[in-house]
């Protein structure tokens, strides 16, 4: 493996995301301060409990991964559909940086954005609540994980995009409604049979509830299934994006 | 000895049904300084793509330097330098940020990278501009941004696509001066291509000339120029007579009142000309090719590709 094309990729990577991070690290933490303010503060306290835990404690797994989800996917989708843009993505092409290399380096970057971003967000929830780990190692290899399969997920969607437009559509339309209804707010044990059935169809649920249950040491779900669905899914994705990159797909005509 | 580029029978069909590559065969020796030329959408950048794995090929074979681009495509990348035709960098990284990523990409480290970048950039004169945006570069600056990112992992085989298109005199002669010197003591092969054929004939060894996706011409420019049989001049003459006599062996025409075209056939001198006028008391003040040589031979293998120059 090419380590120096990895760590170029990586770098190169990091350089932009925190030299734009007024529109990638900033936004994250005004909007999860205005949830725990509106949320945890000002309805939470209405709300009461969930699952024993005060409402706030309850969100703040939720929202961290939240915001790690839409950071790594973010960042990757955006990057990597700007080089093909801006035909960027040519330097690496002639150049003999294998595919998995490319793979590995735009989802380094990603990831280390949405872990920086999730730091960021944990740090401003530690201003509202009395943060507490259950399972250190479970809440490290779960958002570790998970923000590697939402980077897959944005190279793959960006290796599609033909415009900007194409990039925006899958966080609007498809990972928000399922982030939103991935039980950062509530406990599936609340809705009726069915809709926990449905619910269970959602992949991002067992992501929020194994990360909160490192936290909070409670699930919805059991957490051998959690990390099963996780591995199953970035196997797939990673599979999917390597095909889509050995084929050339959307890079050569 | 191991064939700088070899090609034999590419083809590329695109998508849309596109025939760009109709079986090309091409071979370009170590050390050269290759011309390849062809009008807009003959396919030159088709070929271009498919050599540095930007294109995929429908058919036929690409070796650089012996690497099969299908069986060994890594090491035939490393031998491989290229300058596209438009330019393809991130605007807002800085310019020596996308120098040395790119060594990166080829394992070069940053350290060595930044090493490397100094001379290239100096001698492209980039080096002051090192910091800044390559946003905020000129066009024929950012035209040597390519070439100095082409180069920084020192390519044997190099590839150009037209580097001086849009490039004001002073700096496309710089910029030739340039290529001369990696050609000849970096001992880089060159493949251009470019629209200006002034600037091919007075770099380039070998030529191929490429039209609607087949090889019109494959020589040496000196065997190119050699099939030219005839030179048009032009003339700027003191004043021309009323009615212009007809000069003996010459073919004339008149363009206003002071100025003539003379067809000149190949061997029979230009000495002449003059001596035919003198009779007329036509006094010659100037003279100069209508056209580039090599345009002229140009012209007509595209607008005849089957029958070729004349000979």
């Amino acid at each position: 493996m090419n380590l120096v094309a990895f760590q170029t990729i990586v770098v190169k990577e990091i350089t932009r995301w925190t030299r734009i991070w007024s529109q990638t690290l900033l936004p994250p933490a005004i909007t999860m301060t205005l949830y725990f303010v509106i949320f945890g503060n000002l309805i939470g306290s209405r709300v009461g409990e969930m699952d024993g835990f005060g409402y706030m404690e309850y969100i703040v797994p939720g929202l961290i991964m939240m915001s790690v989800i839409t950071n790594s996917y973010g960042n990757v989708v955006s990057s990597f559909f700007s080089s093909k843009y801006q035909r960027s993505i040519e330097e690496m092409m002639v150049s003999p940086v294998s595919n998995w290399v490319i793979l590995a380096g735009y989802v380094g970057g990603g990831v280390l954005r949405g872990l920086f971003t999730g730091l960021i967000v944990t740090i401003v929830a530690s201003f509202f609540v009395d943060l507490q780990i259950h399972n250190f190692w479970v809440v490290i290899s779960v958002v570790l994980l998970t923000s590697i399969l939402f980077a897959i997920g944005g190279l793959i969607n960006a290796v599609f995009a033909k415009k900007f437009d194409d990039v925006a559509i899958v966080p609007t339309f498809i990972l928000t409604p399922l982030t939103y209804l991935g039980g950062v707010f509530y406990s599936i044990s609340l809705l009726p049979e069915f809709w926990q059935g449905v619910s269970k169809l959602n992949p991002i649920i067992y992501m929020v509830n194994a990360f909160r249950y490192g936290f909070l040491g409670k699930s919805d779900i059991q957490i051998g299934i959690a990390f099963a669905i996780i591995l199953v899914f970035i196997a797939i994705l990673t599979s999917f994006a390597m095909y889509l990159l050995n084929r050339g797909i959307g890079l050569r005509a | 000895m191991t064939k700088a580029l070899s090609i034999k029978d590419l083809c590329k069909t695109y998508d849309n049904g596109t025939q760009a590559l109709k079986g090309i065969n091409l071979e370009v020796e170590q050390g050269d300084f290759f011309a390849l030329l062809g009008p807009n959408g003959a396919g030159k950048s088709t070929a271009i793509g498919i050599i540095s794995a930007l294109v995929n090929k429908s058919a036929g074979k690409v070796e650089v330097f012996g690497h099969d681009i299908d069986t060994d495509l890594t090491n035939a990348k490393k031998q491989l330098g290229l300058v596209p035709q438009e330019f393809n960098f991130n605007m807002f990284e800085g310019v020596e940020q996308i120098i040395v990523q790119q060594a990166g990409y080829y394992g070069i480290s940053r350290k060595e990278a930044k090493k490397r970048a100094q001379p290239i950039l100096e001698q492209l004169g980039l080096w002051d501009k090192r910091n800044s945006q390559s946003r905020e570069l000129s066009g024929g600056m950012k035209r040597r941004l390519m070439i100095a990112r082409g180069l920084i992992h020192e390519p044997k085989l190099l590839i150009l696509d037209e580097p001086t298109a849009g490039v004001d005199i002073e700096l496309r002669r710089s910029m030739w001066d340039f290529m001369q010197d990696l050609n000849r003591e970096k001992k880089t092969t060159i493949v251009l291509t470019t629209h200006y054929l002034e600037e091919a004939e007075s770099l380039c060894r070998n030529i191929a000339i490429i039209n609607h996706g087949e090889i019109a011409e494959n020589t040496s420019m000196k065997g190119l120029l050699a099939k030219l049989d005839m030179e048009t001049f032009v003339l700027d003459t003191t004043g021309l007579p009323e009615k212009m006599p007809e000069l003996n062996g010459y073919e004339v025409r008149v363009r206003d009142e002071s100025t003539l075209e003379v067809d000149v056939h190949k061997g029979a001198g230009v000495n002449g000309v003059f001596q035919e006028l003198s009779k007329h008391d036509i006094t010659v003040l100037s003279m100069r090719n209508k056209a580039n040589r090599l345009e002229e031979l140009f012209v007509r293998l595209v607008e005849n590709p089957h029958g070729g120059p004349k000979s």
